[in-house]
C-alpha cells in the first residue's frame, strides 16, 4: 500500500464524496459548515501527503490498485507533478467553500454538493493510474462545472454553460476513442506503463491530435479559447476560482501525463502549430483584454494569455520549459484564483462587473486594495511573486529551442502589465464617483482569511520555489529524458570565433582605437 | 554582516510602516522608516571607505537558494565589492535625506506612512539591484524599483494624470525589460548560467562568436549586450525610451529626487558597467552606448531649454546627464560613467529637493513663468540651488585643480571622449560639448526665472487661490501680497548636506573613481591606457566645458535679466524648429499614434470581428442553431437545455462503460 498504512488517495475521495451526498440531505448553514469541514480534512490529507512523499524516491507513490472488471481497475497513485496538483486543488477548495459562504443563498446544499463533488474528481484526475479512471474524472468534471454555471450563475448562464459543455464534450469524444485504440495496442489501460509504450509512429500522429482536441480546449488555447470568457463571466465567483484554479490546469496535466510521454515524436512533428496557436494567444488575447470593460472577462482573457506560456514552456522539450510550465500553472492557479476572489469581494458589494462603475477604492478599501495590487502583480509577473519564476523559466526554455517564440512570447509581460495596471487603476485608484461605492465597507475577517493564504504562498512561490519544484523534479527529469531523443535543434546555434587569442592589453587597444 | 542589514532594514521598515501604521500610528510609522535608512547610510559609508583605502576585498554573502532548474541554478545574495560600495553610499545617503526631507514636504498629507513605506521599499530594492550577484536577482531589483516607482507616481493616486503616468512609466519600462529579459535567456544559453562573476569570466573567450536570432546570424556578444542595453535605456530614458521620465514628476517631489534623478534611473548604467566585460567584447554594442548617450544627452537637453514646469527642466536635465554617463561607458570610460553617477546624485538630488523647496514656499506652482524674485525670501533654498547649478554646469578652474562635483566628473568624461579617438567618441565629444552649453543655458535660466527679476507670482493660479486675488485686483503690486516661506529645518537640512556633497564630492573623489586601477579593483573593466591619454588631451579640450558653460551663462543672462523680451523674439524667430523641441520632439504624438491606438484598435479588432464575428459564429453559435433546430425533443423533454445536457454527457459515460464490459 504506502507508508501512511491507508489509503490515502481512496480516502481523499470517499471524504467530499461522502460530504457531497450529505450536503443534499441538510439544511443551508449545515452544508456550509459540512463543506468547509469535508474541504479542510482534505486539505489536512494533502498536506500529511505532501509531507510523506519521498523526493527523489519511487516515481509513484500512494499507488493503489483493485481490480474491478476486465482490464478496468481502480488504481490510484502519484507522482511529484499529480501531488502540486492536487495541493492546488485541496489548497482551493476550503477558499472556495469560504467565498460562497454568504454569496450563495439559493440551493445552498446542492450547491455544496456540486463543489466537492467537484473536489472529488479533480482530485481524481491527477490521482488516477488507469486511463479510463482518468477518463472518467476528467469528463465527469464537467457535469458539477456544467451545473454550477447554469444553476448559480448570471443572467446568461444557459448561454455560457451550452458554449462551455459543447466545446469540451467535442475534444473528449475523439479523445476517448483514442483510448480506446491505445488501450487495444498496448494491452494495458495502466497510465505509468503507457507512459513509457513506444507506439508506433504512423500511429502516434492521429492519436495526438485527438488528445489534443481535447487537451486545447481545456487548456483553452486559441481558438477554441471562446467558452471561457462568457463560462467565467456567467460563474459565481468560486466556479471562476476553481474553474481558473484548476480546471484550466487539466489541460496542461493532459500534456504531460499524455501527449508528452505517449507520442514524444508526433509532439515534436507538431511542434510548430502548438507555438504558433500559442504566439497568436498570447498577443491576440492580451490586446482583447486590453479593451475589456467587464472585470471577469478581463481577467478570463489574460488566462488565456498566460496558459499560453504553459504551453509554449512544454513544448520547449528541456527541463526549464517543463519546470516552468509546471509553476506558471500552480501560479495561475492561484493568482488566477485570487483574482476572481477580488472581483468577488467587490461584485457581493456593488452587483456589477462594470469596471467603470468602481473607482478609488484605494480610499474606503486600502486593505482590499493592497491585497489586489498585489495579485496584480503576480499576474504582471513581478520577480519575487510566483508568476515571474513559472513564466521566466518557461521562456528561458522557449529560448533554446526558438528567439522568434520567445520574443513574440514575452511581448505578453508587456500587454500584460498594460491591461492589469489598467484595470487596477480604474478600480483602485482616482476618486470616488458615486455613493454606493463610497459605501462600500473594507473587506471582512472571512475575506481576508481567503485572501491572505493565497498571498502568502504566491509569495512564497516566488521567493522560495524551491519547495514546490523539488518534488516535481524526479518526473520532470523522467519526462524530459524520454523526449531526449525527439528534442528539436534550437535556432541559436552559438558558433565560436576564430579570432586570435590576445593578451588583455591587447584587447584592450583592439577596443578602443 | 553590515551588508545584511544594509539591504534588509529598509525591507524590514517599510513592512512596519506600510502594514502596521494603523496601530502604531503616523509617527512611529515615519521615525521607524528614516531610522533603517539613516542606520543603513551609517553602515554603508565604512564599507565604501574600506574599498577606498583599500583595506576591504569583495565578498558574497548567500542569503537564500532561490531557484534550481537543471543548469538554471541562482540564489539569493548580496555581492559587496567597489562597484557595489559605490552604490550603496548612493543609494542609502540621498534615500535617508529624501526620507529626512519628506517629514516636511509631506506633512500636510494624509497618507504619509503609506508614501515613507514606499521610499523604503524603493530602497530595499534598489539595493538588491545594486548588490546583485547573478542577472536574475538584478533583475528582481530592476523590476522592485519598478514597482515602487509606479507606486510612487502614482502616490497622489486621486489625480488622473498621476495615474497615467504611472502606467507609462511601467509599461514604457517593461519595453525595456522585454530586452533584458532576452538578454539574460541568451546569456544562460550561451554561458549556462546567470552568475555575473562566471558570465564576465568567460565574456572575453566569446569575442567573435556568433548566434542564430530571430532568424539571421549575428555576433554572439552584440545580440547579448544590445539586449541587455535595451533594458538599460528603458531604465534609464534613454532616446526613444525616455518618454516616460518627464511624466514621472506627477510623483511628490522627493520622490523625483530619490528614484528619478539620484538612483533608480542610473541603474542602466550601473547595468552597463557591471557588465562591462561583456560590452568590451563587442565593439559594436559600445558604439551604440556612444551614440545613443550622445544622442539623449543633446536631445534632452534642448527640450531642458524651452520647458516652464522647474521639475521637468530637471528630468529633462537628468535624462541628459544619464546620456553622458553611457557614452562614457561607452567609449570604455566606465569610472568616468561611475564618477559622474556619483557627483550627479549629490548634485542632482539638491537640486530637485531645492525645487521641491521653491514649490513648498510658492504653494505648490511649478511653473517658472509664475516664479521671479525668490532670492531674497527663501534665501537659504537660494543658496543650495546656486550650489546645485554651480555643480550641474561643471564650474571649476582647471589650471588650479578647483571646482564643484559636475566640473571633475562631466570634464572627465569629455576629455576621455575625445582620447578614446574612436569616431564615435568624437563624435560624443562634441555632441557633448554642445550639451554641455545648454546645460548651462537651462540651468541658469532656471535660476533666473526663478530667483532673480521681478515676482511674477499673481499670475500663477496656485498663488491667487491663496492670497485671494485676482491678478487685476493685486494691481501694481506682482506678488499680490504672498509671502514665500522657507522651508522647515527637516528640509533644509538635506539641502546643506547634498550641498556639501554637490561641492566637494569631485574634489575629494576624483583621484579613486578616475585615476586607480586598485580602487576599482577589477569591479569594472578599467583601461589605464585610455585613463592616461585621458589627462594628455590637448588643452583646448581640457577647457571646452569650462569655456561653453559661460557662454551659456551669459546667453542665460542676456535672455532672462538683460533682455527678458528676447526669448520670445528668439523663438519666434526660430517657428517651426522651436515648437518641435517644445513639443518634446513629438515622441508621445508618435507613440501614441503608432502603439497606443493600434494596440487598442486591434484589440477590439480581435474581439469583435475574431472572437465574436468569426470563432462564435461559425464555431459553438453556428452549432446551436444545428443542435436546437435538430433536437426540439429533447429541449421539451427537460425544463431547459442544463439538464438535457449533462443527461447526455451521462448516457454519454455509460455507454462507453457498458462497451468496455460487454467487449
Amino acid at each position: 500500500m504506502n507508508d501512511l498504512g491507508f489509503p490515502v488517495l481512496s480516502l481523499m475521495l470517499a471524504v467530499p464524496m461522502a460530504a457531497a451526498v450529505a450536503c443534499l440531505f441538510v439544511s443551508a448553514n449545515t452544508a456550509r459548515w459540512l463543506a468547509l469541514i469535508a474541504t479542510l480534512i482534505d486539505l489536512a490529507l494533502g498536506i500529511l501527503l505532501w509531507i510523506n512523499f519521498d523526493i527523489g524516491g519511487a516515481q509513484w507513490q500512494f499507488v493503489e490498485k483493485a481490480a474491478l472488471f476486465d482490464r478496468f481497475s481502480w488504481a490510484l497513485g502519484i507522482d511529484g507533478i499529480a501531488l502540486m496538483l492536487i495541493m492546488l486543488s485541496v489548497f482551493l477548495m476550503p477558499i472556495c467553500i469560504g467565498a460562497s459562504w454568504e454569496a450563495i443563498q439559493t440551493r445552498v446544499g446542492e450547491y455544496m454538493a456540486a463543489f466537492l463533488l467537484m473536489e472529488v474528481l479533480m482530485i481524481g484526475v491527477f490521482a488516477a493510474q488507469d486511463i479510463f479512471l482518468f477518463y472518467i474524472f476528467f469528463e465527469a468534471g464537467l457535469i458539477p462545472m456544467y451545473l454550477i454555471i447554469g444553476i448559480w450563475g448570471g443572467a446568461n448562464r444557459i448561454y455560457a454553460s451550452y458554449k462551455f459543455f459543447l466545446y469540451t464534450l467535442l475534444g473528449s469524444v475523439l479523445m476517448l476513442i483514442a483510448m480506446f485504440w491505445m488501450v487495444n495496442e498496448a494491452g494495458t489501460s495502466d497510465i505509468p506503463t503507457l507512459m513509457a509504450y513506444d507506439f508506433p509512429l504512423e500511429a502516434q500522429s492521429w492519436l495526438w491530435l485527438a488528445f489534443f482536441a481535447s487537451f486545447a480546449v481545456k487548456m483553452p488555447m486559441w481558438p477554441v479559447h471562446t467558452w471561457l470568457p462568457d463560462a467565467h463571466v456567467q460563474a459565481p465567483t468560486a466556479g471562476s476560482v476553481i474553474l481558473a484554479g484548476v480546471l484550466l490546469k487539466m489541460g496542461g496535466y493532459g500534456f504531460i501525463r499524455f501527449s508528452l510521454p505517449m507520442f514524444p515524436d508526433a509532439s515534436v512533428d507538431y511542434i510548430w502549430l502548438v507555438f504558433i496557436l500559442s504566439m497568436i494567444a498570447v498577443v491576440y488575447t492580451s490586446l482583447i483584454a486590453l479593451v475589456q470593460s467587464d472585470m471577469k472577462k478581463l481577467i478570463a482573457y489574460s488566462s488565456v494569455a498566460h496558459m499560453a506560456i504553459v504551453t509554449v514552456g512544454l513544448f520547449a522539450f528541456n527541463r526549464q520549459g517543463l519546470e516552468g510550465a509546471l509553476i506558471v500553472m500552480l501560479s495561475h492557479g492561484l493568482v488566477s484564483g485570487a483574482l476572481f476572489l477580488c472581483v468577488g469581494v467587490i461584485y457581493d458589494r456593488l452587483h456589477t462587473r462594470e469596471i467603470d462603475r468602481y473607482g478609488g477604492l484605494s480610499i474606503n478599501m486600502p486593505r482590499y486594495a493592497l491585497l489586489f495590487l498585489l495579485f496584480t502583480m503576480a499576474s504582471i509577473g513581478l520577480p519575487g511573486t510566483s508568476g515571474f519564476v513559472g513564466e521566466f523559466l518557461s521562456l528561458v526554455g522557449v529560448y533554446e529551442v526558438s528567439s522568434w517564440v520567445a520574443i513574440v512570447s514575452t511581448t505578453g509581460i508587456i500587454l500584460g502589465a498594460a491591461y492589469m495596471l489598467y484595470l487596477y487603476r480604474r478600480v483602485a485608484y482616482g476618486v470616488i464617483k458615486s455613493d454606493d461605492v463610497a459605501a462600500m465597507p473594507d473587506l471582512t475577517k472571512r475575506e481576508i482569511a481567503l485572501l491572505l493564504p493565497i498571498a502568502v504562498v504566491v509569495l512564497w512561490m516566488g521567493v522560495y520555489p524551491e519547495s514546490f519544484m523539488a518534488p516535481m523534479r524526479n518526473d520532470v527529469g523522467a519526462l524530459e529524458a524520454r523526449l531526449a531523443a525527439a528534442k528539436p535543434l534550437g535556432d541559436a546555434q552559438v558558433k565560436l570565433g576564430v579570432a586570435p587569442v590576445l593578451t588583455p592589453a591587447a584587447h584592450a587597444e583592439e577596443g578602443h582605437h | 554582516m553590515a551588508i545584511t542589514l544594509i539591504v534588509f532594514l529598509p525591507l524590514l521598515a517599510a513592512i512596519i510602516a506600510g502594514l502596521g501604521n494603523r496601530i502604531i500610528g503616523n509617527v512611529p510609522a515615519k521615525l521607524v522608516t528614516t531610522a533603517a535608512l539613516f542606520a543603513a547610510c551609517a553602515l554603508s559609508w565604512p564599507i565604501f571607505l574600506g574599498f577606498l583605502s583599500g583595506s576591504s576585498t569583495e565578498y558574497v554573502v548567500p542569503v537564500l537558494s532561490w531557484l534550481r532548474s537543471g543548469d538554471l541554478q541562482f540564489d539569493w545574495a548580496l555581492r559587496v565589492d567597489t562597484l557595489t560600495a559605490v552604490m550603496l553610499v548612493v543609494v542609502t545617503s540621498v534615500s535617508a535625506l529624501v526620507h529626512l526631507y519628506s517629514w516636511g514636504y509631506m506633512d500636510e498629507d494624509p497618507d504619509q506612512p503609506r508614501f515613507f513605506a514606499y521610499l523604503s521599499l524603493f530602497t530595499f530594492a534598489m539595493l538588491m539591484l545594486v548588490t546583485a550577484d547573478n542577472l536574475v536577482q538584478m533583475f528582481f531589483g530592476w523590476e522592485g524599483v519598478g514597482l515602487a516607482s509606479y507606486l510612487l507616481i502614482g502616490f497622489w493616486f486621486r489625480k488622473p494624470s498621476a495615474n497615467a503616468a504611472a502606467i507609462k512609466a511601467f509599461v514604457v519600462n517593461r519595453v525595456g525589460d522585454l530586452g533584458f529579459m532576452m538578454g539574460i535567456f541568451g546569456t544562460f544559453l550561451v554561458f549556462g548560467t546567470v552568475s555575473i562573476p562566471a558570465i564576465l569570466a568567460a565574456a572575453p573567450g566569446m569575442e567573435g562568436a556568433t548566434i542564430g536570432f530571430l532568424g539571421g546570424r549575428f555576433d554572439l556578444m552584440t545580440v547579448l549586450c544590445l539586449l541587455l542595453f535595451i533594458g538599460a535605456m528603458g531604465k534609464s530614458a534613454q532616446l526613444g525610451l525616455h518618454t516616460w521620465l518627464p511624466d514621472a514628476m506627477e510623483g511628490p517631489t522627493p520622490v523625483s529626487a530619490l528614484i528619478h534623478a539620484a538612483t533608480m534611473v542610473t541603474a542602466g548604467v550601473f547595468m552597463v558597467c557591471r557588465l562591462s566585460p561583456m560590452f568590451e567584447a563587442s565593439p559594436i554594442a559600445l558604439t551604440v552606448v556612444t551614440i545613443v548617450g550622445a544622442a539623449t544627452c543633446f536631445f534632452a537637453a534642448t527640450i531642458g531649454t524651452t520647458q516652464w514646469d522647474i521639475k521637468r527642466v530637471i528630468a529633462y536635465s537628468t535624462c541628459s546627464q544619464l546620456g553622458y554617463m553611457f557614452f562614457a561607458a561607452g567609449v570604455g570610460a566606465y569610472g568616468a560613467a561611475m564618477f559622474h553617477l556619483f557627483t550627479h546624485a549629490f548634485f542632482k538630488a539638491l537640486l530637485f529637493l531645492g525645487a521641491g523647496s521653491v514649490i513648498h514656499a510658492m504653494h505648490h506652482e511649478q511653473d517658472m513663468r509664475y516664479y521671479g524674485g525668490l532670492r531674497k525670501h527663501i534665501p537659504l533654498t537660494f543658496w543650495a540651488m546656486l550650489t546645485g547649478t554651480l555643480a550641474i554646469t561643471g564650474v571649476g578652474i582647471y589650471h588650479l585643480g578647483v571646482g564643484f562635483a559636475g566640473f571633475w566628473s562631466k570634464d572627465a568624461i569629455l576629455e576621455a571622449a575625445y582620447a578614446s579617438g574612436s569616431q564615435a567618441g568624437m563624435t560624443a565629444f562634441w555632441v557633448g560639448t554642445v550639451a554641455a552649453l545648454l546645460t548651462s543655458f537651462y540651468s541658469w535660466r532656471l535660476m533666473f526665472l526663478t530667483f532673480w527679476g521681478k515676482p511674477r507670482w499673481i499670475q500663477s493660479e496656485h498663488i491667487q487661490h491663496s492670497v485671494h486675488k485676482t491678478p487685476e485686483q493685486a494691481g501694481a503690486d506682482t506678488t499680490g501680497g504672498y509671502h514665500p516661506h522657507e522651508s522647515p529645518l527637516a528640509m533644509l537640512l538635506p539641502l546643506g548636506l547634498l550641498g556639501i556633497g554637490a561641492v566637494i564630492a569631485g574634489q575629494v573623489f576624483h583621484d579613486a573613481f578616475l585615476d586607480q586601477a586598485g580602487f576599482w579593483n577589477g569591479s569594472i573593466t578599467y583601461n589605464a591606457d585610455l585613463m592616461h591619454a585621458m589627462h594628455e588631451v590637448p588643452t583646448l579640450v581640457k577647457y571646452a566645458a569650462s569655456i561653453v558653460m559661460v557662454i551659456g551663462l551669459a546667453v542665460a543672462w542676456l535672455f532672462y535679466i538683460r533682455n527678458t523680451s528676447l526669448p520670445g523674439k528668439v523663438s519666434a524667430a526660430l517657428g517651426p524648429v522651436y515648437r518641435f523641441v517644445l513639443n518634446k520632439w513629438y515622441f508621445d504624438e508618435l507613440y501614441n499614434a503608432v502603439f497606443v491606438k493600434p494596440s487598442q484598435a486591434l484589440g477590439r479588432f480581435f474581439w469583435k470581428a475574431g472572437d465574436e464575428g468569426t470563432i462564435n459564429r461559425f464555431g459553438p453559435d453556428g452549432a446551436a442553431v444545428l443542435v436546437t433546430s435538430g433536437s426540439r425533443i429533447a429541449v421539451k423533454l427537460q425544463s431547459g437545455f442544463l439538464y438535457s445536457y449533462a443527461l447526455v454527457m451521462l448516457l454519454g459515460l455509460v455507454a462507453a462503460l457498458t462497451w468496455l464490459m460487454v467487449r
